[in-house]
């Protein structure tokens, strides 16, 4: 019995693999289950939405009914993700015209697979879609991590960057203009945490991708930021974040007028070097940009 | 040479589309934006775009059509609820810029290869065919589809992915793939019944 289910998502399968790997590693050295959501698919992302409203609509409530079925919290690392599953949510529960078409068309199309064979796919109650950042902070909580520290990131600096969606439209577990809930996670394992004003403001998100001439001022002016407060690194809790702002850093740096690059860790790879995690396990080795002046960093095992 | 620059006529304004814009934000909100332009001010593209979040409002509710749904705006937005956590008025303004890319899409009034919009449909085309997406199956039909040239620039960044094994070896499926789509088009065929 899992405590959590989980949903990765696809950036967490691709690009976002050391997220995946640092997420899975630092959860089960805390002692908290995940267990990944059997089947789960797509959540539809942005895209979806420009394209059919019903649809994504659709798309997102097959995996929440997939989750209701566990009995589970569901845990959505992805920003996007957990956004478009808790608004889908919130939706569902709002616009009973909505809830029938979908959960009539679910229960007619699709099936899950339990002790009894395959059943109709329902959501029979409300799931809750949890992020990592508020599963960490307010069911572990940071006295326990803390005691679970053995390699301390002495004195780190570490600014956290944590994008839009988990504190846009909804802010549901933090603070929407002034988050905390990673800022506390790093103090607690020993990183100094280097204020970041713009810690909510815009990567360029899927822009970056389709049009990186139109986005890098974005990347840019958050790489610029963190350097000029004298961060060693940046910690995000977004695969798309943590992509923007490593996979453009070149043209960012550029950009800015700057030499020394950045390392940009998910808040999860920080965690997992405090808890004495083989940074192999944690996806480190997947940077592109060097990390090994973070390893060198980390305090002698107490 | 200066642009001469355009007067919209009546003959420009579309009333059904007014009708619709506001009937999409709702009469009584749309009627309380006092286009403070909070919307394009928080905008982090707005220097980017033809006509800033504002501008779309005003136009929109004055059913200038043409002009709301082939500009760039709605394409550039990235989706990061600026806009509408500081609207005075609650207006849901990114709720608003997904409404008008569908319509946008629906009557193919969207710019032409425009790559917002033609990644908007592979992605749906390969989520509706997988269940899920493979960033790297995207990103080649959105290149190959939407011109390859500009995306020369990114090869080196490519080469990272591929090095550092970021990217699934396998063809990311569901098993009941089959289910999904039979449920997208279920909910389809519904679509009138539900507003926007």
């Amino acid at each position: 019995m899992s405590d959590y289910s989980y949903y990765p998502g696809c950036s967490l399968k691709g690009t976002g693999r050391p997220y995946d790997e640092s997420m899975q590693a630092v959860f089960a050295a805390l002692g908290l289950g995940l267990d990944e959501l059997d089947d789960w698919n797509c959540c539809g992302a942005t895209a979806y939405m420009a394209i059919d409203e019903v649809q994504a609509v659709a798309l997102a409530g097959r995996n929440l009914a997939l989750a209701a079925a566990t009995g589970n919290d569901v845990v959505a690392p992805c920003n996007a993700c957990w956004l478009v599953l808790t608004k889908t949510q919130g939706k569902l529960g709002d616009d009973v015209a909505l809830r029938d078409i979908v959960c009539g068309a679910l229960g007619a199309t699709c099936t899950a697979v339990n002790g009894d064979g395959p059943q109709p796919l329902r959501i029979d109650r409300d799931v809750a879609v949890r992020h990592p950042l508020d599963v960490l902070i307010n069911d572990l909580g940071v006295d326990a991590l803390g005691e679970a520290v053995t390699r301390p990131l002495d004195g780190l600096k570490v600014t956290p960057y944590y994008g839009c969606q988990i504190v846009r439209p909804l802010a549901t577990f933090d603070d929407q203009a002034d988050p905390q809930t990673m800022d506390r996670l790093l103090a607690a394992v020993g990183c100094e945490v280097v204020d970041n004003p713009y810690k909510t403001r815009c990567c360029g998100a899927s822009q970056m991708m389709i049009m990186p001439d139109v986005g890098i001022d974005l990347v840019s002016l958050l790489i610029a930021d963190a350097v000029a407060r004298g961060a060693e690194a940046i910690a995000v809790a977004c695969p798309l974040c943590q992509f923007n702002l490593e996979g453009y850093q070149r043209k960012a740096l550029k950009e800015a007028g700057l030499e020394q690059s950045i390392p940009i860790l998910y808040f999860t790879q920080l965690l997992g070097l405090a808890l004495g995690l083989d940074p192999k396990r944690l996806g480190l080795h997947r940077s592109f940009v060097p990390v090994d002046s973070i390893l060198g960093r980390r305090a002698a095992h107490v | 040479m200066a642009k001469e620059p355009k007067i919209r006529t009546e003959a420009d304004r579309d009333r059904e589309f007014a009708a619709w814009f506001t009937d999409l934000v709702g009469e009584e909100k749309l009627r309380r934006c006092i286009h403070c332009g909070v919307c394009s001010g928080s905008c982090p593209l707005a220097d980017h775009m033809d006509e800033g979040p504002r501008r779309i409002m005003y136009l929109a509710r004055e059913g200038f059509k043409d002009d709301v749904l082939s500009s760039n705006t709605i394409w550039l937005c990235t989706s990061c609820y600026a806009c509408t956590v500081e609207c005075p008025q609650q207006i849901p303004v990114t709720d608003v810029m997904y409404a008008l890319k569908r319509r946008a899409l629906e009557e193919g009034t969207y710019p032409r290869r425009h790559p917002t919009a033609v990644m908007a449909r592979e992605f749906s085309t390969i989520v509706r065919r997988d269940g899920r997406m493979n960033e790297v199956r995207l990103f080649a039909r959105l290149a190959l589809k939407s011109g390859v040239l500009r995306y020369l620039g990114m090869a080196g960044m490519g080469m990272n992915v591929v090095r550092k094994r970021r990217f699934s070896l396998r063809r990311d499926t569901i098993r009941h793939r089959a289910e999904l789509r039979k449920l997208l088009d279920t909910v389809e065929e519904h679509r009138a019944e539900v507003a926007s």
